[in-house]
């Protein structure tokens, strides 16, 4: 399967995670959220640049608890609750904005 | 030259290292890798005969199995030659035969 | 599992080396999945597996993926039980400073960075061992 952005080809899987973590960038993840009827705002940003920050160290994508966690040390507790990430991913935050970051399905997503 | 004997799991798995050593023919080499590179680090329980072996066959060990597991080069016993897979390669041609213990 | 609300005591024992084989990355993606059901959990790094800790792992060459960063997420996953057994090391020529640094932040304590590492001997493991209510061998 693939996805087209600005007129070139990207693999993705058959649930649209992106196959070569290389291949991101904001266009890819703007596209994917189109597709899935909801424009990505700075609220959407902070946690994708998140991810993408916490992959970059660790190499996992964190679970949605680990997540919640650590975006409201970041962000600040009126963001670390799961109520917040599921208003902002609401296909759940760490499967879907892990999607838009370009990562692989979180380890112990269930 | 004889046979080039390769090892792939470390000596505190099981006992191939040991075994291979006790059968190895004077003019074979030896070349460790993946798991088998441990076999051939200073101070561990195996050092010395690895060291007593040296006097005997040609060792080698495999530079990027190495650094995977962050092992460093300087703890490599020293007279073991550290290669890359090019000269695997060349091992491998240049000896009559290969035994690929498992 | 904690639906009836018991908690149980959970140790991971890692004997084999990273790489060579697929357990340690089994292992560890197990830990990591498990961790969600709010148990007990212990990791313990023993034989072989003092090896998986090793600091400045570099796989480039050998073209597979380094997992060893990820052992620094553990403390976020609230797992901070870590135990190295001392005489494996020793037989290995290594010593704690050859391992990476594992720490846990203590929210109680304002996120005070805590180490999660415990050196131990075989006969304080076996104790410890003794009192789990399950231990799962890698």
């Amino acid at each position: 399967m693939s996805l087209e952005v600005n007129g070139k080809q990207y693999e993705v899987d058959e649930e649209g995670y992106l196959a070569n973590l290389n291949d991101w960038d904001t266009d890819v993840a703007n596209k994917m959220a189109e597709i899935d009827g909801a424009p990505l705002e700075e609220n959407h940003w902070e946690v994708i640049n998140f991810l993408r920050e916490y992959y970059e160290e660790y190499q996992i994508a964190p679970a949605v608890r680990v997540l919640t966690k650590q975006i409201g040390k970041k962000l600040g507790k009126d963001k670390g609750n799961s109520k917040y990430l599921y208003e902002l991913f609401p296909y759940g935050p760490a499967k879907q904005a892990c999607k838009y970051a370009g990562l692989p399905k979180p380890t112990g997503c269930v | 030259m004889n046979m080039l004997h390769t090892i792939n799991k470390s000596p505190f798995e099981n006992s191939t290292m040991s075994s291979c050593i006790a059968m190895c023919s004077q003019d074979s080499s030896i070349l460790f890798i993946e798991d088998g590179v441990i076999s051939v680090m200073k101070s561990t329980k195996f050092s010395e005969l690895i060291e007593n072996a040296l006097k005997e066959f040609k060792m080698y060990v495999l530079k990027p199995d190495l650094e995977a597991r962050g092992l460093s080069l300087n703890n490599v016993i020293e007279g073991v030659e550290i290669v890359g897979y090019d000269e695997f390669v060349d091992l491998t041609t240049e000896h009559k035969t290969v035994q690929s213990w498992l | 599992m904690s639906e009836d609300g018991v908690v149980k005591k959970f140790m991971y024992v890692n004997r084999k080396s990273p790489y060579g084989t697929i357990y340690a990355l089994e292992s560890l993606e197990v830990v990591l999945i498990t961790a969600a059901f709010d148990q007990d959990v212990s990791l313990t790094f023993t034989d072989d597996g003092v090896y998986q800790l090793m600091k400045g792992q570099q796989t480039e060459g050998i073209g597979m993926k380094n997992f060893s960063s990820t052992y620094s997420a553990l403390g976020d996953y609230e797992i901070n039980k870590i135990f190295i057994d001392k005489e494996s090391l020793e037989e290995r020529g290594l010593s704690l400073s050859d391992l990476q640094e594992l720490v846990w932040e203590d929210e109680d304590e304002d996120y005070a960075e805590k180490s999660s590492i415990n050196l131990v001997s075989r006969a304080e493991l076996s104790e410890i061992m003794n009192n789990q209510d399950v231990v799962l061998s890698f």
